[in-house]
Order: C-alpha cells, then sequence, then structure tokens
C-alpha cells in the first residue's frame, strides 16, 4: 500500500508584517541583501518568521516541515550567495520570472558553510518532534547552473565541486526524515546530450551524504526521456519529483510508462505560481489520474507537493496551497 | 501593418520651432514623485491624521500641475504628469478593471515586492481609467500631452491568471477594454498614446499575442491620434522584424542603457514605424552631458532619417533622485535641438550620421 505524503519543499514567502519589518531593517539594495553574518533585530526577526512558517505548516496537516528559507534572498542560489569564497554580481532573471537574484561568482574553494544546518536546528528547536522534518537544498545541477564559475575553469569540475559542497552541508544536517533537492534547471536548461551522467553522478553525490529519504524535485513541464531514464537509474534518489501542473503532463506519464520509475514518486500537484487554490478532490484526482496512468509501478511513497516553491504567491494563498496538499492526501487516505 | 505615422507626427511641431529638422522630444512618462507627496500618499491611510482623500486628491493635483510644468520648463515638445497619480503600472489599472482582486504583495527581488493582482473572472470595463487625468493634465499644459497606458499583455502576464483557460484570451479581452478606453481618451482630444509593454521582453517568442493585440487597441483610432509601443530591457533582435508588422505609428525603445549595441538589428530591414530612441540612461543617477546625448540621437539616425525620429529617456525616470531626472531631460531636449540645427546646417552626413562633420 502506497504511503500518501503531504509535504512542501519550501522557499515560502515571508509574512507580510515581516515584508516590511526586513526591508526596513535591511534596506532594498542589492548590497542589503543578506550575505549570513547577519545580527541582532535582524536575526530576531528571522527567528520570529521561521516560527510562524513552522506553524503555518502544522496548521495546515503537512506530513513533513521544512524550515521555510525565509532568509534566502537569492532563492535557491542562497547557499552560495551567502558563501565565503562567492562574490555576488548583478540582478540576474530567475528562471522565466518577473524575479530576479543576484549572480554568485565563485573565486575560491567550495569549503564548508554550515548556514543551511544553522537554519535547520532551529527548525529542529522549534518542531520539538511534532512532525518529521524535511531539509531543502538546491540540487547541484542547478546550483551549478545558476552560479558563475571564476574559480575551477570548466564545468564538469565546477559541477564536481558543487556537488561536493552540497554533500558536506548535509552532512552537518542534524537529523531529518525527508532531503528535497531542487532540481529546475534539469527542465529549463537541461545537460547536453553525453554529460547527463555528469549531472546524475552530481546528484549521487550529495543523496549519498544522507540516509534519509532523498527526493529530486524538478518542474516547469516535462524531462527530456533520455535524462529522465538517467535519473532513475543513476541518482540513487528515492523518489524523483514530477511537475503535473505545468506544461504536457502527457510526456510526464510517457515517460515513467517507458523508463519505469523511482521506489517512491513525488507530484507537484498545485500550482504554486497561480493564486486558483485547488480543493482536496482536485489534488487528490490528480494523484489518482497519475498512478492510474502507470498501472505497471506501485510506489512505496507517492509525496505530494506544490510543483514549485511557493514564494511567489501572496501569504494567504500560499497557506491555502499548503492545506490543500495536506487535505488532498486525506481524501486519499 | 504600420499606422501612418506621418500623418499626425507635424501637430506636434511647436508653433516657434527654431528649425526646419523636427526631432520630437517626450517623455516615456514616470517621473520621480516629490517627496510631500509619498508622505501624503501614507498620511491619508494614517487613522490619526485629519487628512483625508480630498487633501489626497489636491496633493495629487499640484503634483500633476508641478511635473506637467516641469516638463515644459525642460524644453519638451510633449509632456505627461509623472504619472503623480499612479502607484504602479499595473496595480493602477488592475485597480480600476473589473475582474481583478489583490491578495498581497508577492517578491520580485530582495526585499522588492508588488502587489500582483488576480484575474478571477472575465474583466470588463468599469470606471474610465485615464479621461480625468488626461482632461487635468490638458488644463494645466501648454504643450500636448502623451498619455502612457500599461499594454495588455503586460496587464496580463504580470497578474495571476485564475479565471481565462489561457492567458493569451485574457490578454485579447483586456485589449478590447484598452481600445475602449483609447476610443474615449481620443473623443477627450488625446492624440498621443503610449502603450507600455515591458513583459514583452522578458518572453519575446510572444510577439504575435502582442501584435493580435495590439491590432484590437488601434482598431478604429483614426490616424491623426498617434499610437506608440515602449518596451525596454531585452534583446530586440527577437522581436525585429516582427514590429514592423504592428499597428502602431512608433516603436520606443531603450538603447542607452546598453550603449546602443543593438542598434544594427534595426538597420536591416527597414524600420517602418518612427524611432523613439532613449537617448538617456534611466537607471543611472549620472547626467550625461549635452554632446554625449547629441552623440546618441545620431545613433538613432543609423536607423531612421530626422523626420522619423523621435528623442526620449530610455524609460520611466521614477528611480531617479528628481533634480537629476530634471537634467537628463533638459539637457535630452537641448541636444535634440543642437542636432536638428547640425542638421539644418548640413553638418551631418545623414548617411553616416556618426562620422564627423
Amino acid at each position: 500500500m502506497t504511503e500518501r505524503v503531504a509535504a512542501a519543499p519550501g522557499v515560502y514567502p515571508l509574512p507580510d508584517w515581516a515584508k516590511e519589518t526586513l526591508s526596513d531593517l535591511k534596506g532594498h539594495q542589492k548590497g542589503d541583501l543578506l550575505s549570513g553574518d547577519e545580527e541582532g533585530e535582524i536575526v530576531e526577526t528571522y527567528d520570529e518568521v521561521r516560527a510562524t512558517l513552522v506553524d503555518d505548516q502544522l496548521d495546515a496537516g503537512l506530513d513533513r516541515v521544512v524550515e521555510g528559507q525565509a532568509r534566502w534572498d537569492d532563492l535557491i542560489a542562497h547557499p552560495l550567495t551567502v558563501h565565503d569564497a562567492v562574490e555576488t554580481g548583478g540582478i540576474v532573471r530567475y528562471y522565466d520570472n518577473n524575479n530576479f537574484y543576484r549572480d554568485p561568482r565563485v573565486t575560491g574553494d567550495l569549503g564548508f558553510s554550515g548556514d543551511v544546518a544553522g537554519e535547520l536546528e532551529a527548525a529542529t528547536a522549534l518542531l520539538d518532534e511534532d512532525a518529521p522534518l524535511t531539509a531543502t537544498l538546491p540540487g547541484p545541477y542547478s546550483l551549478a547552473d545558476l552560479a558563475t564559475d571564476e574559480h575551477y575553469g570548466d564545468e564538469a569540475a565546477f559541477q564536481a565541486a558543487v556537488a561536493d559542497f552540497l554533500a558536506g552541508e548535509v552532512e552537518a544536517f542534524p537529523a531529518h526524515e525527508t532531503l528535497v533537492l531542487l532540481e529546475p534547471s534539469l527542465i529549463e536548461n537541461p545537460p547536453a546530450t553525453g554529460t547527463e551522467e555528469r549531472a546524475t553522478d552530481a546528484i549521487r553525490t550529495v543523496a549519498d551524504a544522507t540516509d534519509a529519504d532523498v527526493v529530486v524535485h524538478t518542474y516547469w513541464g516535462a524531462l527530456d526521456e533520455k535524462l529522465y531514464a538517467h535519473l532513475v537509474d543513476e541518482t540513487g534518489a528515492d523518489a524523483l519529483g514530477l511537475d503535473i501542473v505545468a506544461g504536457d503532463r502527457g510526456d510526464t506519464v510517457y515517460n515513467v510508462q517507458e523508463y519505469g520509475a523511482t521506489d517512491s514518486v513525488a507530484l507537484g500537484l498545485v500550482d504554486g505560481q497561480n493564486t486558483l487554490v485547488e480543493d482536496a478532490e482536485t489534488v487528490a484526482d490528480r494523484v489518482e489520474w497519475f498512478e492510474s496512468k502507470v498501472p505497471a509501478q506501485t510506489f512505496e511513497t507517492t509525496y505530494l507537493l506544490p510543483n514549485t516553491e511557493l514564494f511567489y504567491l501572496p501569504e494567504n494563498k500560499y497557506r491555502a496551497k499548503l492545506a490543500a496538499l495536506a487535505a488532498g492526501a486525506e481524501v486519499l487516505a | 501593418m504600420v499606422r501612418n505615422p506621418e500623418a499626425n507626427r507635424e501637430q506636434f511641431r511647436p508653433p516657434d520651432h527654431p528649425t526646419d529638422a523636427f526631432l520630437l522630444t517626450t517623455v516615456v512618462g514616470s517621473y520621480p514623485k516629490p517627496k510631500w507627496l509619498n508622505r501624503a500618499d501614507e498620511l491619508v491611510d494614517d487613522p490619526d491624521a485629519k487628512f483625508d482623500d480630498a487633501d489626497l486628491a489636491e496633493a495629487h493635483d499640484d503634483a500633476c500641475r508641478l511635473i506637467t510644468r516641469e516638463h515644459e520648463r525642460a524644453g519638451l515638445d510633449t509632456v505627461v504628469d509623472g504619472e503623480m497619480r499612479r502607484n504602479e503600472m499595473v496595480e493602477f489599472f488592475a485597480d480600476r478593471i473589473d475582474g481583478y482582486e489583490f491578495n498581497g504583495p508577492v517578491k520580485v527581488w530582495g526585499h522588492n515586492y508588488f502587489d500582483k493582482p488576480s484575474v478571477i473572472e472575465e474583466v470588463a470595463y468599469d470606471e474610465p481609467w485615464l479621461v480625468d487625468e488626461f482632461a487635468f493634465t490638458t488644463g494645466v499644459a501648454e504643450r500636448p500631452v502623451k498619455v502612457p497606458i500599461t499594454g495588455p499583455y503586460t496587464l496580463g502576464f504580470w497578474a495571476f491568471n485564475e479565471a481565462y483557460p489561457s492567458t493569451e484570451e485574457l490578454v485579447y479581452d483586456l485589449a478590447d477594454l484598452v481600445n475602449e478606453e483609447v476610443e474615449r481618451l481620443v473623443e477627450a482630444g488625446a492624440r498621443y498614446i503610449q502603450i507600455d509593454e515591458p513583459a514583452l521582453a522578458t518572453t519575446p517568442e510572444d510577439h504575435a499575442i502582442v501584435g493580435e493585440a495590439l491590432d484590437r487597441i488601434a482598431s478604429g483610432i483614426p490616424d491623426d491620434v498617434r499610437i506608440g509601443l515602449h518596451v525596454c530591457y531585452g534583446d530586440y533582435s527577437r522581436v525585429y522584424p516582427e514590429i514592423n508588422d504592428y499597428p502602431i505609428d512608433e516603436f520606443d525603445v531603450e538603447l542607452c542603457n546598453g550603449e546602443y549595441e543593438q542598434i544594427p538589428t534595426f538597420e536591416e530591414p527597414e524600420f517602418e514605424p518612427d524611432l523613439a530612441l532613449g537617448v538617456v540612461d534611466a537607471h543611472s543617477a549620472e547626467v550625461e552631458p549635452v554632446e554625449e546625448i547629441e552623440a546618441n540621437i545620431r545613433q538613432g539616425l543609423r536607423v531612421v532619417p530626422p523626420e522619423k525620429l523621435t528623442v526620449s529617456p530610455d524609460c520611466g525616470l521614477k528611480l531617479l533622485p528628481r533634480g537629476v531626472a530634471y537634467e537628463k531631460t533638459a539637457n535630452l531636449v537641448e541636444a535634440a535641438r543642437r542636432v536638428e540645427a547640425a542638421i539644418d546646417a548640413g553638418e551631418i552626413d545623414l548617411n553616416a550620421p556618426l562620422a564627423d562633420d
């Protein structure tokens, strides 16, 4: 019997009060964004925000809780933009969105940082075993894709270095039930033919650093079929995350029918970029629709996720989306 | 196909214009708000303040007078009120169109947010958007007034679409509403309309949707009305030469910021609408000297002859300090007047406008 787990990978919007407080404390300009050594009132505000985001998830009834990543000013590029061996360049577009982040220019060896581990320690203290913790990181392929290498000199070495860096970060994490690696670049800017294994090696490096279940979540459409096959076979992920909302979900189903699947699966079921809130039945229908299309597969766990991060949404709608996922899992129970 | 810019351009030439050559000078629209206006906008929300909506309306009127005059003082041939009444380019219109709702701010980058609205049902025309604003500005202006309107593609794609099967369909419905507004503005006397479509720069592959939307906007609008299109901060090679098929009189571009690297894009095939060229950078607080702006204007002459060249800043100037915005505008006008004189004197080889005379 498949276990259904309602969860979200985080990168949530700040509560509206914190949007104002933090912009007053930090400022609006490029140079005012987080560098990882914040102190005083800024730290206190983020502590308060973290507590709110954790409560939001518990109130919604999610089966896993993330830290919320309110500090990730640069979205999933955050682990690099706060790194000592990285200089932040200009503001660049975040995929195909009207969102921007600081270009992380890697200028030295990517040693251990501990920034995300610190966030997770704080979240663990808040959770007090109310729900199992999920740790979220950018996947190494996407993180390397979002960054600029000015140190390692070639693409393969850079990707491997980013993977080693992320693996080192994971090793310092407190106990976590699940590790989600966000990998939108696998769809938005996929590896060139012949370099797929380099990407899957990088992901495996990070996945191997934890005993937790690993979800490699992809979004903004369907994966190229050849790449899909590589990801299923080579990453060591327990679940590959598939976008059921954006793009052609028929292509995604075809990939699963043709090339099989990971032991578990994660499905992006609610639209992280639209304020229209799916009701519980819609979420449940989408899970059943997917499972009916791939009857040959039995999944250990199906993770019910939003297709993307949720920072695109206003605060009220982000909460409604979390509730929809939890309610969808209830319908299926 | 392109409208007929020749049929509407001359009406903007001032009666006492000193040269035969005429480079139409204008602005994209937004201008820094005086600090007291920002305070007034906040004060009206303060329950403890005695400052009410009527006071705010008066403050907006005062600011519009001030900035319209500031544009005239800078010497512009066509002026705008600096969009003093508008908060944000999507929000302002979404507030006036039936079918939109607001749920709260969303992140653009860092701690910069915008109140991205949601379209929750079919959009419909409710109250006029800009007719009052236009009537007021025209009443205080001595020069012709240009009206910038956020275009339907941007109004559609910079909102959450909850109601339409595709955002493209939403855009076409919005285009019909923009057409209705333009008709009302024309009836009120407006002769210079600018459609702003910054969203096209992020998704240039949608140029056909913008074309179809413009067809709807321009439908039934007489030739003596000038319709411009402003698109900024993008790779123009991905929308050119397609824009030659748009029903517009003028295409307004931001090229100063990129040091005119993209000018060759427009040299082949022949540029059909008039070119409105950005000649001062809207995102640099350094005021360009007149000589530098003259050289920038000459870049435009590589693409079109003087009778098809309009001169403007790259984009709205609202993020600059007000004094800087004024000096940039004044220098822009002075540079245009100098280039006109040089053309009259035969000092510029129009076949090689960058060459020294």
